[in-house]
This record gives C-alpha cells, structure tokens and sequence, in this order.
C-alpha cells in the first residue's frame, strides 16, 4: 500500500505539498488531470516518514498519509 | 497500515472552488478537524460570507446559513440566542468583515455574543477581481491601486489611507473572551492556527464571550504571485504590518 496517496482528480497541482514535504519527495508531475491541472506525485514512497506535513498543507484535501 | 491523516468527515465531496494554492481550503479543514474533535459533529451551524467563501455551505457537512453581505455576526448571534447549546461560528473574508461589516462584527464583540468568528485576512478583494481591500498592505497593489496603495501623497493629501487591524480593534473592547492572529504558510504555522480555532470553539462551548482568530492567508491569483511567493509574502511582508500573537484571553488575564 502506498504511504501517500494522491487524489489525481482533485488535486490542483499548487505544489504547497512540495514546500511542505521535509524528505524533499513531492514534486509536480508530468500527467495532468480532467481539470487540467499537473498533479504532484511521491518520488519514493519507501522513503517517506509518514509525518503528514504534505496532507495537512494540502488546501484541496487531495493527499492521504499512511504509515 | 495505519492511517496518519485523511479528509475530514465534517467536509463534503464537493471539489472546492478555490483557485490553486488558495489557503482557504487549509482554513475549512482546520474548522472541519476542531469540529470533529470537539464532538460537535451534529450540533453546529456555520455562517457562510459573501466573497471567496461564498459556497462554504457546500463544503461543510454540517447546517449552513448564508448572510447578506457582512452580517454574518449577526445572523451568528441570532442562531445563538435560538439554539443556546450548539455551536456557531462565522467564516469571513477582510471585504465581508473589516469593509461592509464593520459594524455587525464590532456590536458582535461588544455585546460579547457566544460565537467564535474566523476571519481571513488575504489583504484584498479576492472574488471580485483584486480590489484594496480594507486591509491592504501600504505600498501593495490592488487593480484600484494599481501604483501600490498610499497612504498620503508628498503634499499630505490623504489618497488611500491606512490599512486596518481588526484584531488590535476588537482587543479594545470588553466583549472578546479570545482573539488570536495566526497564519497558514507551513505545517507548523497550521498546527498553531488549529490550536487557536480549537481554543476559540471551547471557550465558545463554554459560554466565555465571544471568540475570534484572524488567518492570514495567501491569494496568488490576485497578489499575481506563485503559491510559493504568495506564503513567503504572507510570512515576510503581512507579518511585519499583522503581527502574530494572541491580543485577547481572558483565561491567561485571571
């Protein structure tokens, strides 16, 4: 199971996720969704800490962390 | 695997309207997270303004009033004093609060009404195309200040005046039990902000007066900043004209 996952239809692409994410894993990907937005995507998910910063400075509510 | 942080269940399916990086939609879920914690799920009613927060009612999974323009406090205060248990708060921007509806939010605090209002303050008009705000920073640009807002021209003639501090304001009067700035620029700054909305619903709950925490927010569209620049401008520039902090709190005063 992934440890962060990204609603691709919702997601606005603002990258505040990007700034928030200490690991440095989120960035803005190649693939843009229905609103035409380029939505981010995890780089590693083995990597992640699971702390949940990208989440909580998602204004889309668009991420959900695991551990 | 075990879940670290999802959407909140107090916020609706409904995709927000937003524009991208906008932190209002940290605010909603800021409300929505205290709600669901303080077990309030079914007993509390929101006030949605009129500006970028106009469809908050279809965020919320909870009961929604929308108020003309600047009244919410006192459509708030009316929903109070009918249903004395549950818990009411107003959601408003700096056009609905500190401009049309001064003087609603001003008798609000005065009387000391049990309502806790979130204000955001993103220093200009967002919906309807980047006016001065009210709170518009001295030297900002706005499309009706399009050479940056001044305060006096170099022969002293008033041109856009100065820019208003509602929670300074408000600290003034008797009625406030708490008022808190805080801002949304980093997780930890949200957490803080969180705190502050959590306090202002309990002492609400608690029937102390009436609660209010200002949240600085970005708005690159309008500013014609990235997300990014938009959040350091927030931290950088509004903080120095806003300063952070709690002006009001009766519990810490005893």
């Amino acid at each position: 199971m992934e440890k962060v996952k990204v609603d691709f239809e919702v997601c606005k692409g603002c990258g505040l996720c990007v700034l928030a994410c200490p690991k440095k894993l989120m960035q803005i990907g190649k693939k843009s969704n229905n609103k035409g937005y380029f939505v981010v995507e995890c780089t590693d998910q083995n990597a992640c800490v699971s702390c949940g910063s990208c989440a909580r400075m998602c204004p889309d509510s668009a991420l959900e962390v695991n551990r | 695997m075990a879940t670290v942080y999802k959407k909140s269940a107090m916020l609706t399916d409904t995709p927000l309207h937003y524009c991208p990086g906008c932190t209002h939609g940290i605010a909603h879920k800021l409300i929505a997270e205290t709600i669901e914690e303080l077990g309030l799920v079914d007993n509390v009613v929101g006030i949605a303004p009129v500006g970028c927060g106009v469809f908050a009612y279809n965020y919320f999974n909870c009961d929604m009033q929308e108020a003309a323009h600047g009244r919410a406090p006192a459509v708030a205060s009316a929903i109070k004093r009918v249903h004395k248990n549950t818990a009411v708060f107003s959601y408003q921007g700096d056009g609905d609060l500190a401009s049309i509806g001064m003087a609603e939010i001003v008798h609000a605090a005065t009387r000391g009404e049990n309502i806790t209002v979130i204000f955001i303050n993103n220093a200009i008009y967002g919906m309807t195309g980047g006016q001065m705000a009210p709170t518009t920073l001295e030297g900002q640009k706005a499309t009706t200040c399009i050479y940056g807002r001044q305060v006096r021209s170099a022969e002293g003639e008033v041109i856009n005046g100065n820019p208003i501090h509602v929670s300074e304001l408000l600290a003034t009067l008797d009625g406030p039990a708490y008022i808190e700035r805080v801002m949304l620029t980093d997780p930890a700054n949200v957490m803080k902000a969180k705190k502050a909305v959590k306090k202002a619903f309990e002492y609400q709950m608690a029937k102390k007066g009436f609660t209010f925490v200002e949240i600085m927010s970005g708005c690159p569209t309008n500013w014609y900043m990235s997300p990014a620049d938009a959040l350091s401008f927030v931290k950088n520039e509004m903080t120095k004209k806003y300063p952070l902090g709690v002006f009001k709190d009766i519990e810490e005063a005893k």
